[in-house]
């Protein structure tokens, strides 16, 4: 490699992306040692273990991914808004439909359900952190840094371009000699294993921490979700390490997994690509479910309809998101056999899914809906991800799939099932749980601006793109001629991609206005809502619950506020034993991005260097003996009195 | 919310009645396309209709059932879920599904076989290859070879034999049949027929790399005289297709319209049979069963 | 800590408890990223391009004494563990140690198998089935490996610090990650050499 080849040239908007990001690095550290607050951060944040905060800067991390994944979005938009527009060349639109690809579902969609998740499961279960909060530390960094790797590559060596699904054999040395895909490998595979140790976190803690009383079938419906999210990482996510690890040997090391001669086979890695691909929608899905029933049955004042099939439902729909990966690829040449029973396993998953739909249509029934702004993008969240779903099944029929597969039909269908069903919900969770974090309500007027504003504007933006699809426009073309007549339907995508942009920028300057302005919030349960979480004085201290609540059934913090009855037993307080901070896991993310950066390049002896660094600090912690603290009773008495403002 | 469902139901009129100006899909010129354009209106109608009970429900619940209607002492109900609205919501879609799964098997069926109408006829063989960005054309029995257009008769079956020299690629003609991948290592094949003569645009649809938007040819469909003169035309002046000249096509790039009077069949055969990919040197019978799944039928063609 | 005496030590805590489930639950995704090798090596075995097949390259004497070596590890692992749980030290890391030996020898075996592929011409690069064998095998021994460096970090804890919940725990865990592995080696053992052979 020449060293000019290192960093992109060549293109104004990179040479921008250079100069901002040389600023705010610069800035960042200036800022720090101006205001003092190194320690601060290192104490506060980088090394905590605390469920939330790592919550917290999962979602700020996701945000900024979508806005990196956003951009990229609006650039593709506008390219293709006219004909015959030079706005991007080939080579530089494929890198960013590539990496908004990425962006958007490893380091948009899964760090805001996990930072989510985080934030919400151990206080929605009764627990004081997750089984294990060192591990949980290591994830966010494997998972921040895999990201950051990523990101890098924008501006050094150059970005991934064979897709989001890098099919062999464009995505081989032959086809894409740069670092692009070396970038795709090493950092997924870094963020991957930090997915994977999310998913075991957190079935452990979930079924090993709740409160007492808590059985299987009184769970709340986000942690149910959770649950089951959580087996499919665990199932899903090795066949990814696995697909990455045989992409990184084909381009770096020169086997013949995917090869065109030499025995490869380039379906293979398709068929490894969507044994985990198809579940991963589901792991983004699921979660948005969750959060849904939990917003609806609030908000609807009544109980979650038909909770016991709901639970069956989402056990269905996630055995079969296992059975339906050929769908992706029925013009593979299969026969007709193969593509009937993966077209019937899809269909089904309708069924489920249609359960879901209703049931949350009968939780709306005889309720009392109050229409806050979480609740909106749940309630626009049921007709919208429904054209979402009955695309899918049409998609689904092998047949008619000859003819929507690879045109902007499928480019609609899958946004019409990710944004509203998880963005909306993301977004939706975020204003739910936003006070309980932070203390005060997200403004609800800017709140429901920002929701029109992207509620209308989404369907603007893609509800073109299934007209445009059946009428054989393909996905991935970065230009197209005129007299296709493709022009006036894309523009129209591109004004709503741009009514899309102001909904998302009123969202971040409500939370700016909000810190500043809203009016703070004392009971820790300003939404008068149903589960365990609400019952934690806001912002939440650091051990949680004082007293570990007692549940006798679902809903259990409703009754207790309906009948008058406390929530825990009688009795004082006890010391309670919390984790003690700890800085490896970041060092251990650092390590990883070097020895990922390294890898990329081929630079092995400083790639061994790191590797041996990652394992001294595996065989520092073998070694280490840390048995936390205890905080003391009058300290959580302290902190109980100043936060409730009353002796309990 | 109302004005977006009505510009939605709006569209969706203009696709089905395909007023002056008819979407791709839905005009299609052959009986596979045509079959397909079927299946998806079908679809689209059942689908609508499922739609439509959503929609009314949900209107009916907001409408209904909002705070601000309601009085304010209005306690809404525990509801557990009812067994008989669950077994309702459960057997519908479950009868939707299978009535689909009916449709989609025959129609997929009937696609992937020659057309019933020609189903007696000699199919005419077309070797469609492709490599960055273009496409080769290969007519065995004619032995000529065009590039980035192909001609062939009317009312006449077609088989498309599709692989490709470099990434995988979409073989997709949209107004005579749906696309299927051509791949490096193996042979798949399209089944169509053209019922009028005309101009169809076809283009690779699976991403292949820097020039992937610019990989398209034209599909020009002649009446038998006038193929059997283009062919006799084309012996008559096209030069012969060496390896060398061939090699040459296969760099990258985007090149124009291509013809000669031999095909690179003869020396770069097409990886079907004893020259699949997944058959070098080895001369035991090594089919097994993963290897069948993922190819399914035209591994053993 | 809450000790719980009427349990075994590695069960005694709370924390103890969760450890060993999420290692079970790691184990699960382990089994996934095998069967996920497997299903690569199953689809690639024939796929030997120009390089040479299976047949032509196994031999049965190493494998049968790496078979037999990693079948005694996982026994001799059971037995320090059976020491463990009657809180005797000295002989639980006695046969930690024979453990690790053998595992050791393994090792030693399989880098000699790959160096003789290597020299005969099959190597990773030479064909999809060749690259497919050594990703496997290769996963597998980088276990191997792993858990050796693993084991001898577990056994200078004991020795230093004695069976305590922690060490006891953390033994246990390990044991479970080295009976894993011989169940995975099985699997290569049938697999891929006993019918790459026939």
């Amino acid at each position: 490699m020449k060293w000019d080849e290192f960093f992109v040239t060549g293109e104004p908007m990179i040479y921008a992306a250079m100069v901002s990001i040389v600023l705010v690095s610069i800035a960042i550290p200036v800022g720090l040692t101006y205001f003092k607050k190194w320690g601060y951060l290192w104490r506060e944040w980088l090394t905590t273990v605390d469920h939330k905060k790592i919550g917290v800067m999962y979602i700020i991390a996701a945000l900024l991914m979508l806005f990196r994944g956003g951009v990229d979005a609006l650039l593709m938009r506008a390219q293709t808004a006219v004909p015959n527009n030079g706005l991007l060349d080939g080579q530089h639109y494929n890198e960013i439909f590539t990496t908004h690809g990425i962006i958007m579902i490893l380091f948009m969609a899964m760090p805001f359900i996990i930072g989510l998740m985080n934030v919400v499961i151990p206080l929605q279960i009764g627990a004081r952190d997750v089984a294990f909060p060192r591990l949980n530390a290591v994830s966010f960094w494997l998972f921040f840094f895999g990201a950051m790797l990523l990101n890098i590559s924008f501006v050094i060596g150059g970005s991934p371009d064979a897709g989001w699904s890098a099919y062999f054999p464009l995505a081989s040395l032959e086809f894409s000699p740069t670092v692009g895909n070396n970038y795709y490998s090493l950092a997924l595979q870094i963020a991957g294993i930090g997915t994977l140790m999310t998913g075991i976190n957190f079935l452990v803690t979930i079924l090993k921490m709740r409160a007492p009383g808590m059985k299987l079938m009184k769970m709340p419906m986000f942690t149910w979700s959770i649950l089951i999210t959580s087996v499919i990482i665990i199932f899903a996510f090795p066949v990814l390490t696995v697909a990455l690890a045989l992409m990184m040997l084909d381009r770096q090391f020169g086997t013949q997994f995917f090869a065109m001669q030499n025995g490869g086979m380039d379906m293979l890695w398709a068929n490894l690509f969507w044994v985990w691909g198809h579940p991963e929608v589901y792991i983004v899905i699921l979660p948005a479910f969750g959060i849904y029933s939990e917003i609806i049955a609030t908000f609807a004042r009544k109980n979650l309809y038909g909770y016991k099939s709901m639970v069956y439902s989402m056990v269905a729909i996630s055995l079969l998101s296992f059975l339906v990966w050929v769908h992706h690829f029925y013009t593979m040449g299969h026969g007709v056999m193969v593509n009937s029973v993966f077209s019937i396993t899809t269909m089904a998953i309708a069924i489920p899914t249609g359960v879901k739909i209703f049931n949350w249509l009968f939780t709306l029934r005889r309720g009392k809906i109050s229409f806050t702004t979480p609740m909106l993008y749940s309630l626009a969240f049921i007709p919208i991800f429904t054209i979402g779903g009955v695309t899918g099944v049409m998609l689904a029929m092998a047949s008619a799939d000859y003819q929507y597969h690879n045109t902007m039909f499928l480019v609609a269908h899958f946004h019409y099932v990710l944004i509203p069903g998880t963005v909306f919900a993301v977004i939706a969770g975020f204003h739910y749980w936003f006070p309980k974090l932070f203390g005060f309500k997200l403004n609800e007027k800017l709140g429901k601006w920002s929701f029109w504003f992207i509620a209308i504007s989404f369907n603007v933006t893609f509800f073109p793109l299934f007209i445009l699809g059946l009428n054989g426009m393909t996905r991935r073309m970065y230009t197209y001629s005129e007299s296709t007549g493709y022009g006036p339907l894309n523009m129209l995508s591109m004004v709503g991609a741009v009514g899309l942009t102001i909904g998302f920028i009123l969202l971040v300057y409500n939370i700016y206005w909000s810190t500043r302005y809203q009016p703070r919030e004392v009971t820790g349960d300003p939404w008068d809502a149903r589960s365990l979480e609400w019952s934690t004085p806001s912002p939440v201290p650091e051990y949680n619950f004082a007293k570990t609540p007692v549940v006798d059934k679902l809903d259990a913090f409703w009754f207790a506020k309906k009948e008058g009855k406390p929530l825990t037993e009688e009795g004082s307080y006890e010391p309670i034993h919390m984790p003690n901070n700890n800085g490896q896991p970041f060092i251990m993310g650092v390590a990883f991005f070097f020895f990922g950066f390294f890898m990329v390049f081929s630079w092995w002896i400083p790639a061994i260097i790191a590797g041996l660094f990652i394992l001294g600090t595996m065989t520092y912690r073998t070694f280490e003996q840390d048995h936390g603290h205890y905080i003391s009773v009058e300290e959580i008495e302290q902190t109980e009195n100043a936060l409730r403002g009353e002796k309990k | 919310m109302k004005k977006k469902w009505l510009l939605i139901s709006s569209f969706l009129l203009m696709i089905l009645s395909g007023c002056d100006n008819p979407l791709l899909i839905f005009d299609p010129k052959g009986p596979q396309a045509k079959t397909i354009s079927d299946t998806i209106l079908f679809s689209i109608l059942m689908m609508a209709a499922i739609l439509f009970v959503v929609y009314v429900l949900f209107a009916f619940m907001l409408v209904k059932y909002r705070a601000s209607k309601l009085a304010d002492d209005y306690e809404p109900p525990h509801e557990e879920g009812s067994k008989w609205l669950e077994i309702t919501w459960i057997t519908i879609p479950v009868i939707i599904v299978v009535i689909l799964s009916v449709v989609t098997v025959r129609s997929t069926l009937e696609v992937e076989s020659t057309p019933k109408a020609y189903a007696n006829e000699e199919p005419l063989i077309i070797y469609a290859s492709s490599s960055n960005w273009k496409w080769h054309f290969s007519y065995p029995e004619e032995g000529i070879e065009t590039v980035n257009y192909v001609n062939f008769p009317e009312d006449r079956p077609i088989e498309f034999k599709l692989y490709s020299y470099g990434p995988i690629s979409s073989f997709w003609i949209p107004q005579l049949a749906g696309q299927k991948y051509a791949m490096s290592d193996m042979v798949t094949t399209i089944h169509l027929a053209a019922d009028t003569p005309g101009s169809y645009m076809g283009k690779n649809s699976n991403f292949s790399g820097k020039d992937f938007a610019h990989m398209e040819f034209e599909a020009q469909v002649l009446t038998a005289k006038q193929y059997d003169e283009w062919v006799q035309d084309v012996k008559d002046t096209a030069p012969k297709l060496t390896e060398e000249e061939f090699n040459q096509l296969l760099e990258p790039g985007v090149l124009g319209r291509k013809t000669y009077t031999s095909t690179h069949l003869e020396f770069s055969p097409a990886p079907e049979g004893e020259n699949a990919g997944h058959h070098h040197g080895d001369d035991m019978d090594m089919t097994h069963e993963t290897e069948s799944d993922m190819h399914g039928e035209h591994q053993h063609n | 800590m809450k000790i719980d005496h009427s349990l075994p030590l590695e069960y005694s805590t709370e924390e103890n408890k969760m450890k060993i489930l999420g290692f079970w639950i790691f184990l699960g995704a382990e089994i996934v990223l095998f069967s996920t090798l497997f299903a690569v090596y199953f689809t690639l075995q024939n796929n030997v391009g120009n390089g040479p097949a299976g047949s032509h390259i196994f031999e049965l004497t190493p494998v049968m004494i790496e078979t037999i070596v990693l079948l005694s590890s996982s026994f001799t692992i059971g037995l320090g563990i059976h020491a463990m749980r009657l809180g005797n030290k000295k002989a639980m890391m006695t046969f930690f140690g024979i453990t690790l030996l053998f595992g050791l020898v393994f090792l030693g075996v399989e880098i000699t198998e790959f160096v003789t592929y290597v020299h005969e011409g099959a190597t990773m690069q030479t064909s999809a089935f060749l690259s497919a064998l050594f990703t496997l095998l290769g996963t597998h021994g980088a276990h191997v490996t792993f858990g050796l460096l693993w084991g001898g970090a577990i056994l200078m804890q004991v020795k230093k610090r004695g069976l305590t919940p922690e060490t006891a725990n953390k033994s246990f865990i390990f044991s479970l990650y080295w009976h894993f592995l011989d169940v995975v080696w099985i699997f290569i053992f049938s697999f891929v050499y006993l019918k790459g052979m026939m």
